[in-house]
């Protein structure tokens, strides 16, 4: 097996709280103790309740923030931000997308330019040939060309997501940290989504982590899972393995609390409410 | 929600930069005052700038035949002096005329000068926080604590009197406004999604500050922008009252006032009209500022 996209080993952060002139404060363990890997062309799904430290997570993987300590490995090379910062190169390997579409584009720049930000920053390439890249990737991502010159407030969430996630693949990116991206999505938009990361993976052999508390999207697209809760991770596998036979009580109620929407489950629902009622 | 849904489409369907401004329009005129506001401004610089072509004598001649002249309506006017004239027989409305540039030129200067210094330090203080924010924003509390007049006065003295001194003045004691509305927006922008992800497409903090952050606190900028730029034609006018702005026989409506005040009971128009200018000045700028706080404000928009 070649070199794992993304490896960390006993990542903990932790928040410190109230500390003021007289108190100490408290400390906050926002995530305790992540190991995990991932492999190339594979996704990760770090699944959990809100709070339970996966944004956390995300930021450290993307190089956001700094763990408190702990040791995390891009395509098998040591980031240490508090040490040595990161490098352009490095940047260029981590990408993100947003949860909220309406949030993460720059209200005063025109989509072209969102686009063509990242190939300013880190390329010298000339102006025209930058805005091929950005047309060719706004095709990609299933927008049309005229779209080049608007501005975020004229497109609808969905289309902001895929313009999110056109910019995040501009640099062409080994690892993408997609931190919940179709929760603020309606139903048929999220669908889209999802399939548009699908093919884009199998095009570009890309590598997701992906943030979700939704766990019916999390069996459509991930390989394997994480269980976070409070901080910590309580279950860690395939994707079969943990939906098949989850081993932590935590997982178990999270899988007992998603809806079920079959037909079955529904008249079993209904006969039991008819039962109590007579 | 029926004006959003109306005009939705028209500004989707342009993609020039035009759409912008014709969306702006659109929140600007829905206020009346402010559009009436605008075409007074627009008329004072239009007079201001063509105030040699428009007026018949120079502002400072003394015409000696006609100390304190009497406006043209009223018996013992004179046709030519057509608002009458002042204590040492100068054309009124020349003087207004010509008047009209200082203010202006005040205000647009002392505005200028705020806004470099404000926002370079609101920037500053807002973007990198700790010692930096502390240092910054506590000297800025130090101009605060002053009465604005006061220190005006105080920096004038200092620096001897005259109109360039006294828009320095004005502009130090304006600029701390500038500089904490900044702060602000910057420390709100600072923590949204998109500059966290221009901070991933590598963004340095120049980038980061003057091309992310900054084009985004610029509505309420603006706003404070134009009711500064009354405030400060106030205090010039309010420093030229007191000896200390503009010397004469520059013809600035504050120093005007000021010279004709012993006058206010026999010849009433030597003051009326430089201080209903500095009126008409203000409130046609402040009406303007109203319109442009409605026009930018983010809450009356959709996205």
């Amino acid at each position: 097996m070649s070199v794992p996209v993304l490896e960390t080993h006993h990542i903990v952060r932790d928040y410190h709280v109230g500390r003021t002139l007289f108190a100490g404060g408290q400390v906050i363990h926002a995530v305790k103790d992540a190991t995990l890997k991932v492999e190339k062309g594979k996704t990760l799904a770090i699944v959990g309740e809100s709070g339970s430290g996966k944004s956390t997570l995300a930021r450290i993987l993307t190089l956001i923030d700094p763990p408190t300590s702990g040791e995390l490995l891009i395509e098998g090379e040591r980031v240490d931000i508090i040490k040595t910062g990161v490098s352009k190169q490095m940047r260029r390997k981590v990408q993100m997308v947003f949860q909220n579409p309406y949030g993460s584009l720059n209200p005063r720049q025109k989509i072209g330019d969102v686009l063509a930000e990242p190939l300013v920053i880190n390329t010298d390439m000339p102006a025209s040939e930058r805005q091929d890249r950005a047309q060719q990737m706004l095709k990609k991502v299933g927008l049309a060309p005229e779209h080049f010159n608007r501005y975020p407030h004229m497109f609808s969430g969905g289309q902001r997501q895929r313009i999110a996630i056109a910019r995040a693949l501009m640099l062409n990116p080994s690892l993408l940290v997609l931190d919940e991206p179709v929760s603020a999505l309606d139903l048929s938009v999220q669908a889209q989504i999802l399939n548009l990361l699908a093919d884009l993976q199998d095009e570009f052999q890309l590598t997701y982590v992906f943030i979700s508390h939704d766990l019916s999207v999390v069996r459509y697209i991930a390989d394997d899972v994480m269980v976070m809760y409070l901080g910590e991770v309580v279950e860690q596998g395939s994707r079969e393995a943990v939906f098949a036979d989850p081993q932590h009580s935590y997982t178990k109620t999270l899988f007992a609390a998603t809806p079920r929407a079959d037909v079955a489950s529904i008249k079993a629902r209904l006969a039991r409410r008819a039962a109590e009622i007579a | 929600m029926t004006q959003t849904t109306e005009i939705a489409p028209i500004s989707a369907s342009r993609t020039s930069r035009f759409a912008g401004l014709v969306e702006f329009w659109h929140y600007f005129s829905q206020s009346r005052g402010a559009v009436i506001g605008l075409v007074v401004f627009v008329l004072l610089v239009l007079i201001a700038a063509f105030a040699p072509l428009l007026t018949t004598h120079s502002p400072i001649e003394q015409y000696k035949d006609a100390f304190l002249l009497p406006p043209a309506w009223s018996p013992g006017g004179r046709p030519e002096f057509l608002l009458g004239t002042d204590p040492v027989g100068r054309d009124m409305l020349s003087r207004l005329m010509h008047g009209a540039r200082f203010s202006l030129l005040i205000g647009a200067v002392v505005v200028t000068l705020s806004l470099v210094g404000g926002i370079t330090l609101g920037l500053l203080a807002g973007y990198f926080r700790g010692w930096v924010d502390v240092v910054i924003m506590r000297v800025m509390d130090l101009i605060l604590a002053f009465p604005s007049l006061l220190l005006a006065l105080v920096l004038v003295t200092i620096l001897g009197p005259g109109l360039v001194n006294a828009m320095l003045a004005i502009a130090l004691v304006l600029q701390p406004h500038f500089a904490r509305l900044v702060r602000a927006a910057v420390m709100a922008e600072k923590n949204r999604e998109y500059v966290t992800s221009a901070k991933l497409a590598g963004a340095g903090h120049f980038r980061l500050m003057l091309l992310t952050i900054l084009p985004n606190c610029l509505a309420p900028l603006i706003v404070q922008g134009t009711l500064s730029f009354s405030n400060a034609i106030l205090e010039a006018a309010a420093l030229g009252f007191l000896g200390l702005g503009a010397q004469p026989p520059t013809p600035e409506w504050g120093t005007m006032l000021a010279n004709a005040r012993e006058f206010i009971l026999r010849a009433p128009w030597v003051v009326t009209f430089p201080g209903l200018c500095i009126l008409v000045t203000v409130l046609a700028i402040n009406l303007i500022g109203d319109g442009l706080r409605d026009a930018l404000d983010p809450k009356l928009k959709r996205s």
